[in-house]
């Protein structure tokens, strides 16, 4: 049984659309926005690897078509953004604006907690990418001498933090324009927060994929500059 | 076959933002030279939006499960950070709050600006009309 599962292609595939559809069943359900779907999937298929005992490598083997697919989405976040262009044009800005603030606390944010935290310089590089989209953030850390594989984690659960909580803290921080909503979700949690601007509507889903281009670019530039301070 | 050369025009320019990438010397991944190409394209027009467009929506429609893997994957990493697993989740959860808030209120503080300003100039030439 245990070899049928680690030699199957499938079984990768299979087992991540079931976590996931679970998690949006479970999220209809009950309505609770801990519940969300991308988390429960991950929780499901983590918990499936380590209960059927299937390593990592053999569940990737299968499962990687899906990561597969995550470079042509990315590039579609562009139609969104084309439908908005006139949107962009008339607000540029503040959409600027609004990207750079976000850019700077995140790097001022990291720096600050990881000298509370007595973090060494390797530590430090390896977070301060955490809140743009994985393969900038991979280059950065590299780049930087960081542990990329930590960064790939941290920016992960960053995006899916960003996901769970994103509503509620726009609603606390009472940010309530559409466009303002899309910039926070992108900046704060790149593409897996755009997911969620997606749900919340069609100019935030499009603000939101610009925040993921703008801020990565701008965190490149700003990552080489923060990377003196520790 | 609508979907099929839909398919076919996404990944021929994901394609060439890897070539970008492999001839820029510039730490940009692919992902977002395509994003950019894709934009650039759709707006001279050169690649119409319906030739794109059902494909498109569909991708980012199963965007989520793309990212299923890769979390996944913490699995591996997982003993390596355990050791600051307190503070990972702190800085995470602090910075990812900050930058959401900081980004949001600077947005809504420019775009007030603006729309204030132009209320401004809108009533100036409203009552120089009515004098």
């Amino acid at each position: 049984m245990k070899n049928l599962l680690c030699n199957s292609l499938f079984f990768g595939v299979a087992i991540s659309i079931i976590g996931y559809e679970i998690g949006l069943s479970l999220k209809r359900k009950f309505k609770w926005s801990i519940l969300n779907p991308l988390l429960i999937s991950i929780i499901i298929v983590i918990a499936s690897l380590l209960v059927l005992k299937v390593d990592y490598d053999s569940y990737y083997s299968g499962a990687k078509y899906l990561s597969y697919l995550l470079t042509p989405a990315t590039v579609c976040l562009a139609i969104p953004l084309y439908q908005q262009l006139e949107l962009l044009k008339s607000n540029w800005k503040a959409i600027i604006a609004g990207i750079t603030a976000g850019v700077i606390t995140s790097l001022t944010t990291v720096l600050i907690l990881c000298f509370i935290f007595h973090f060494n310089h390797a530590q430090y590089v390896t977070l301060l990418p955490k809140s743009i989209t994985t393969a900038i953030g991979m280059g950065i850390s590299e780049e930087l001498g960081g542990i990329v594989t930590i960064t790939v984690a941290v920016i992960i659960i960053t995006g899916v933090f960003g996901n769970i909580i994103g509503e509620f803290v726009l609603r606390i921080f009472v940010i309530e324009n559409k466009i303002a909503k899309g910039l926070a979700l992108g900046t704060a949690s790149h593409a897996i927060g755009t997911v969620k601007a997606m749900e919340l509507g069609e100019i935030e889903g499009a603000m939101s994929s610009l925040a993921i281009v703008v801020s990565g670019l701008l965190t490149v530039i700003g990552a080489s500059i923060f990377c003196n301070f520790l | 076959m609508k979907y099929i050369r839909q398919f076919g025009i996404i990944l021929v320019i994901t394609f060439v933002g890897e070539l970008l990438k492999a001839f820029l010397p510039l730490p940009i991944p692919a992902s977002i030279y395509g994003l950019l190409l894709m934009l650039g394209l759709l707006i001279t027009k050169i690649v119409p939006l319906e030739q794109v467009k059902e494909a498109g929506d569909f991708l980012i429609e199963i965007m989520p499960l793309m990212f299923i893997p890769a979390a996944a994957g913490i699995l591996l990493s997982w003993n390596t950070m355990k050791e600051i697993l307190i503070p990972l989740i702190l800085i995470t959860v602090i910075t990812t709050i900050l930058v959401m808030a900081a980004t949001g209120k600077a947005t809504e503080l420019i775009l007030n600006l603006g729309s204030a300003k132009s209320k401004e100039t809108e009533d100036i030439c409203h009552e120089e009309s009515t004098m």
